[in-house]
């Protein structure tokens, strides 16, 4: 295993007496040369979860593994510098994660500064090989960010990331905020540069579709914990907890005749409060299959075969 | 392209510019089309196409100057409704037309409660008092299904979550029985399983008042669960428009199929690679003299880089405006060309464009 957690826990205090059980507990490994889709909906916590994988966040509690290495709970200056060569993050918005007053060579070449290995002329020739690589101009470099359209601005940021050549990647929603003629672009050069470098990706996202498409395996996040995971196509064609049922069972297809012939059954009832919660099933509250024991106790992963794992009272 | 009833609203040659600094934008570029009572059409495209622009500037929303309504008319019930007085368009705005938006949280007035807001369009435009208002505001939240409605109608903005902010939202829209109701990507901001709420509700309301709905989205998926009829914008101009089978099933334009290649199906073809559309949509500080769609289409004809193409009626339902559907084009075997058709199935040539 590339990556491992162990009861990875990421609280934030919020005012006194009150903590946002973000993350709460996530055991999860990510083989190498793997895609894991991390999909849910907004505030179930995946995005915190990549981050904090990457040191962006201190862990609260649990264990981070890379390479079989314990990662540091608070990652230091130096922690950062060590680990960036290594782990790097590709983030959601193409418009708020590049710095409007750098230009494109600073932003793409910044990671290969700060290491201060490379003399400015090489560090030139490595960005200009990898704007190229991820379809840019080499002769943008010295353009600021507000000059490129949200595609091409996601792509300087996948070059930013690459150009470090990690070995794993986490993107964070990296095509939400594009259109779809654009989405695809992004995804398939993230396909052809995990096939040539060997990369292996936490792709995080909401779009269950998508996520299904480009994964090998795909875990469900409900309110800070894992609700279900597995092989992506079993995940999404075959879901067993309750919540992925829901989540696959809302998931519009760009098919009018499938659409006509849903069963259509919109589960009333949200997200609730992940602020102080209490022990029990999450999706209690909306679970149609709710039990007693789900309002009380907190249902662990359970192995049904051999690469599935379903937390969930209604198994085992 | 035949209409066979009076549609509710019928929108003809409509463009739209912006003067800006950088020059002018033309956002909307010739568009039409009708709606009929109680159907949906869904308006599809990608950001700057002009889909939003085109519903701003019915419901008299686009700021003037810069924003100029340089042609076309749009007939409400029978009545034009551009060009009218700041007053005339308060009697219909919000009365015989009604709009929802993205993003509910910066859609509704953080410093009034909800029952305020919904009870201040039924003072305004029906005359009634407060009590009165509110009262049927609290009925209006009920009839979208927000739990503890009278308690909810005393609550701010800030304490409802998206989904129910949406809810609000189109009570608010339904409060003078619109015979209309627009809505510009309501499920966008929310999550997958609180989209299917909201669409189901758009659904059963639109029954229940037999109501038109004009939709915009970017979303194919959205589109296949809720339309009836689809019109697909480009740079500025409908591309193709039809049932949401013609569109789906029988598409007649290059755009639509990049559209729908582009994108994931949920079937098992995980090898099956996604094809992105290359490059990006056209300036329309300068819009191309020919097709919008010219720079990105994998059959592009030189024909098409200087000659805007008509529109060509492919049935009764769908027209399509692309130079591969005229006669000798080359054959283009995903795309559904006019000239393989029987000829029985062709009913006219050339027609008036309409989105019908």
């Amino acid at each position: 295993m590339l990556v491992k957690t162990d009861k990875l826990k990421k609280y934030f205090t919020i005012s006194q007496g009150q903590t946002l059980h973000a993350v709460d507990g996530i055991s999860l490994s990510i083989a190498e040369n793997e895609i894991l889709g991390l999909v849910g909906e907004s505030g179930s916590g995946k995005s915190t979860f990549g981050k904090t994988l990457v040191g962006l966040h201190a862990r609260t509690s649990g264990e981070a593994y890379y390479k079989g290495e314990l990662l540091p709970k608070q990652f230091s200056n130096s922690d950062h510098l060590r680990y960036s060569q290594d782990m790097q993050m590709i983030f959601q918005d193409p418009y708020s994660s590049l710095n409007p007053r750098m230009t494109v060579l600073d932003i793409v070449g910044e990671g290969l500064a700060i290491q201060g290995k490379h003399k400015s002329a090489e560090i030139k020739d490595r960005v200009a090989h990898w704007l190229t690589r991820v379809g840019l101009n080499a002769d943008h470099m010295s353009r600021y960010p507000h000059e490129f359209s949200g595609g091409q601005r996601q792509r300087i940021g996948i070059a930013r990331a690459m150009i470090i050549e990690p070995t794993f990647v986490v993107c964070d929603e990296p095509i939400s905020a594009l259109d779809v003629s654009v989405q695809a672009q992004v995804i398939n050069l993230l396909d052809s540069l995990k096939k040539s470098l060997g990369l292996t990706l936490l792709f995080i996202a909401h779009d269950l579709s998508m996520v299904r498409y480009v994964s090998d395996r795909m875990a469900v996040m409900y309110m800070g914990m894992l609700v279900e995971t597995g092989p992506a196509n079993d995940v999404f064609f075959e879901p067993q907890h309750p919540y992925t049922q829901l989540l696959v069972g809302s998931n519009p297809e760009p098919d009018p005749v499938t659409e006509r012939s849903r069963a259509f059954r919109p589960i009333l009832g949200e997200v609730t409060s992940p602020i102080n919660v209490k022990p029990g099933c999450r999706f209690a509250g909306r679970c149609p299959m709710v039990k007693d024991i789900c309002w009380e106790v907190t249902p662990q992963p359970i192995k049904i075969n051999a690469e599935r794992d379903v937390a969930c009272h209604l198994f085992g | 392209m035949q209409i066979t009833e009076t549609p509710i609203l019928e929108v003809n040659n409509l463009a739209v510019e912006f003067a800006t600094h950088g020059g002018t934008v033309q956002a909307v570029r010739g568009v039409s089309f009708h709606v009929a009572k109680g159907e949906t059409l869904a308006i599809v495209g990608e950001s700057g196409c002009g889909k939003s622009v085109t519903v701003q500037a019915l419901m008299g929303l686009i700021p003037i100057p810069p924003g100029k309504i340089t042609s076309g008319e749009a007939r409400l019930d029978g009545q034009n409704i551009l060009n009218l007085s700041p007053r005339q368009a308060n009697q219909f705005r919000g009365v015989k037309i009604g709009m929802i938006f993205q993003d509910p949280m910066s859609s509704l007035n953080p410093t009034m409660t909800i029952g305020d807001q919904i009870g201040e369009t039924l003072k305004v435009h029906l005359g009634k008092s407060q009590g009165e208002a509110f009262a049927m505001a609290i009925e209006l939240l009920e009839k979208t299904h927000i739990p503890e409605a009278a308690k909810r109608a005393r609550q701010y903005p800030f304490e409802f979550s998206g989904g129910m902010l949406q809810r609000a939202m189109i009570a608010q829209s339904l409060a003078c029985n619109p015979s209309v109701l627009v809505a510009d990507e309501p499920t966008t901001a929310l999550d997958v399983t609180i989209q299917a709420q909201i669409l189901e509700l758009m659904q059963e309301l639109q029954k229940s008042e037999n109501m038109s709905i004009v939709l915009i989205t970017h979303d194919l998926a959205v589109v296949a669960r809720m339309a009836d009829r689809v019109a697909v914008m480009y740079a500025g101009q409908i591309v193709e428009a039809g049932s949401v089978d013609d569109i789906f099933y029988r598409s007649s334009h290059p755009y639509t199929l990049g559209l729908k290649i582009a994108m994931p199906s949920n079937k098992h073809d995980r090898d099956k690679q996604l094809t992105p559309i290359p490059g990006s949509p056209p300036d329309l500080f300068m819009p191309p003299a020919g097709c919008g769609y010219f720079s990105r289409c994998p059959h592009a004809m030189s024909i098409c880089r200087a000659h805007l193409p008509g529109v060509t009626d492919m049935s009764d339902s769908q027209f399509s405006r692309c130079w591969l559907q005229e006669a000798g084009a080359p054959d283009v075997p995903e795309l559904h060309q006019r000239k393989n058709l029987p000829e029985q199935q062709v009913t006219a040539t050339t027609g008036p464009l309409d989105a019908g």
